[in-house]
């Protein structure tokens, strides 16, 4: 006879979904201000992506020397030691969530335990819940991308700073984004050497927007810091131009940079063969919405075409009793992640104390935010980089060539019918990595990310529901 | 232990104990407490566990936080696991994964 998931103690006044910036400072001002929270994160250690910390295990007496903005991480985590020692919250670490189901006052998250969610299954309940899901990267597909030694940037990030490990000696960072300038200075700090930072779009898109940049001081000289990295380790960046192959049988060898004109498309003739023995790639971050569109939240379309749940003043989502903070509203970066998440915690616990001040900086950096998406956005002619033989689905080895002809002679128009008709997205990754690829190449737009289940599940834990 | 600052262990200050050794397809790779299987094979030059279904291509890791599985390998005889999240354990036997690591399976 199975037995019933278990139940962590509870209910909780609160259940923060994610520990990233945006849940921990939600998860802090919500116990200060009397709440009992459960703080429910999948890592080992709170920080998310962004503040991912060393191991435990290896000892780091200097971890900041790998991350920008610590002290404020740094405060909030210390705070919430304090917290969790006097039982006011509890942090829940390996709980992969994998499903939200109930209602206002009365929800359940779902959640398995283990570094990597194989472990029990429990059940969380709240009378509150505050997704801060965060994001995870954009992946486009391009020739050679599947040969290993490609690794996301976000990936590259996480390996040095979660493991301590270098992913190789000499790093080529590509795609779009202001996270590559992150990643190539602390790769470069760390002891790698980076030839080139290759950014399909440029700067200058922020330069039209001088508006936002002078009500965003702190957003320039972030970019200040980041650009003297790079000079102090002599990487250059070159703009408009993509990695359009990579050469190597069983491994990254070198890739080919190629100038992009203002839609993406690669201008011939202009390739450049650059050899390096890993390709750090990511195009920009998607927001990780999957948990809230399970329980019917509202989302939006933001201005480089990815979906974010759609929040009011206060962080509420369109489902009552449910609050968002963070990337999930929208990437914007860990000093926004902080301010909503704060915000989020006030309403939720009644506290409207400042939140006129917090809510006007919050509003600052939505709009740099929305900015440096449409900045970065992803230009229409990238398709053009793929040959017939490129993977467009990884998990399920989709060639382009398989997934036009689902369009071009089957009719495909939409990600849905080229599913059906090639497997693409239908692997493990559920489409996290090619889906908006798909979408695109099918010429439509990609839909908002609907997964009954955000993490796999046994089917036992899944039978356990109906006797919930 | 010296290590120079040029590098994530001494940059961060990192004072692991000592590494312990996991193994790939019988070869050890050694391991830090804390660091993932991914990571520790990444740490010593491999960067590929896996072959895949269709074309028998070698995979490792990509996303490397979790999201893309393609790093799935075969731990202690346990097909599919998500080499990035895995912690390594002294003594853990890695296996190169072919296709869905389900052969025993086959009709």
């Amino acid at each position: 006879m199975p037995t019933s998931p278990s139940e962590e103690q509870g209910p909780y006044d609160l259940a923060v979904v994610g520990a990233g910036p945006a849940g921990l400072a939600a998860a802090v001002t919500a116990a200060r201000l009397g709440l009992h929270v459960a703080l429910v994160d999948a890592a080992s250690r709170v920080g998310g992506q962004f503040y991912r910390q060393p191991a435990a295990g290896l000892h780091a007496r200097r971890p900041e020397a790998l991350h920008h903005s610590w002290s404020a991480f740094a405060r909030r985590a210390a705070q919430l030691d304090v917290h969790t020692a006097a039982g006011r919250i509890r942090h829940l670490a390996e709980h992969h969530v994998w499903a939200v189901t109930g209602e206002a006052g009365q929800w359940a998250v779902h959640a398995a335990r283990g570094p990597d969610g194989s472990g029990e299954t429990v059940v969380v309940r709240a009378r509150k819940v505050l997704l801060a899901t965060g994001a995870y990267e954009r992946q486009l597909p391009f020739p050679g991308w599947t040969l290993p030694g490609v690794v996301g940037a976000d990936g590259a990030q996480a390996l040095l700073k979660g493991a301590l490990v270098l992913p190789g000696r000499r790093v080529v960072v590509a795609g779009s984004g202001p996270l590559l300038l992150a990643v190539a200075g602390s790769l470069a700090a760390a002891g790698a050497t980076v030839p080139v930072v290759v950014e399909a779009s440029g700067y200058g898109g922020y330069a039209r927007r001088p508006g936002v940049l002078a009500a965003n001081p702190g957003k320039l000289a972030e970019g200040a810091v980041h650009a003297a990295a790079l000079v102090r380790h002599g990487i250059r960046v070159r703009n408009r131009s993509a990695v359009t192959d990579v050469h190597g049988t069983t491994r990254v060898e070198a890739v080919t940079v190629t100038r992009l004109d203002e839609e993406w498309r690669a201008v011939p003739g202009t390739g450049v063969r650059i050899p390096c023995d890993v390709l750090a790639v990511g195009h920009g971050l998607l927001p990780q919405v999957e948990l809230a569109t399970g329980v019917g939240c509202a989302t939006r379309r933001t201005p480089d075409g990815a979906h974010a749940l759609v929040v009011d003043a206060r962080q509420r989502t369109t489902v009552p009793g449910l609050w968002s903070a963070g990337e999930t509203g929208g990437v914007g970066g860990a000093a926004l992640a902080f301010l909503e998440g704060e915000l989020a915690a006030r309403d939720i616990g009644r506290s409207g104390e400042g939140a006129a001040s917090l809510a006007r900086r919050r509003d600052r950096l939505r709009h740099f935010g929305e900015a440096m998406a449409a900045a970065h956005a992803p230009g229409p002619a990238w398709p053009e980089w793929l040959r017939d033989d490129t993977e467009v689905c990884r998990c399920e080895e989709v060639t382009a060539s398989r997934v036009r002809e689902a369009v071009n002679d089957l009719g495909a128009r939409d990600a849905r019918t080229v599913k059906l008709l090639t497997r693409a997205g239908m692997g493990w990754c559920q489409g996290r990595m090619c889906g908006p690829a798909v979408a695109c190449l099918a010429g439509a737009t990609a839909s908002p990310d609907r997964r009954p289940l955000a993490c796999p599940v046994a089917l036992g834990a899944l039978a356990e529901l109906s006797d919930g | 232990m010296f290590r120079s600052r040029r590098s994530p262990l001494g940059l961060a200050r990192a004072t692991p104990g000592a590494p312990f050794d996991i193994t790939l397809d019988g070869r050890p790779v050694p391991a830090f407490d804390g660091q993932s299987v991914a990571a520790a094979l990444w740490a010593d030059g491999v960067l590929s566990w896996r072959t895949t279904r269709g074309s028998g291509k070698p995979r490792g890791a990509f996303c490397a936080i979790g999201s893309c599985y393609d790093c799935l390998a075969t731990i202690n005889s346990r097909p599919n696991q998500r080499a990035c999240l895995v912690p390594a354990r002294p003594g853990d036997a890695v296996t190169t994964q072919k296709g869905h690591g389900r052969a025993d399976l086959a009709v």
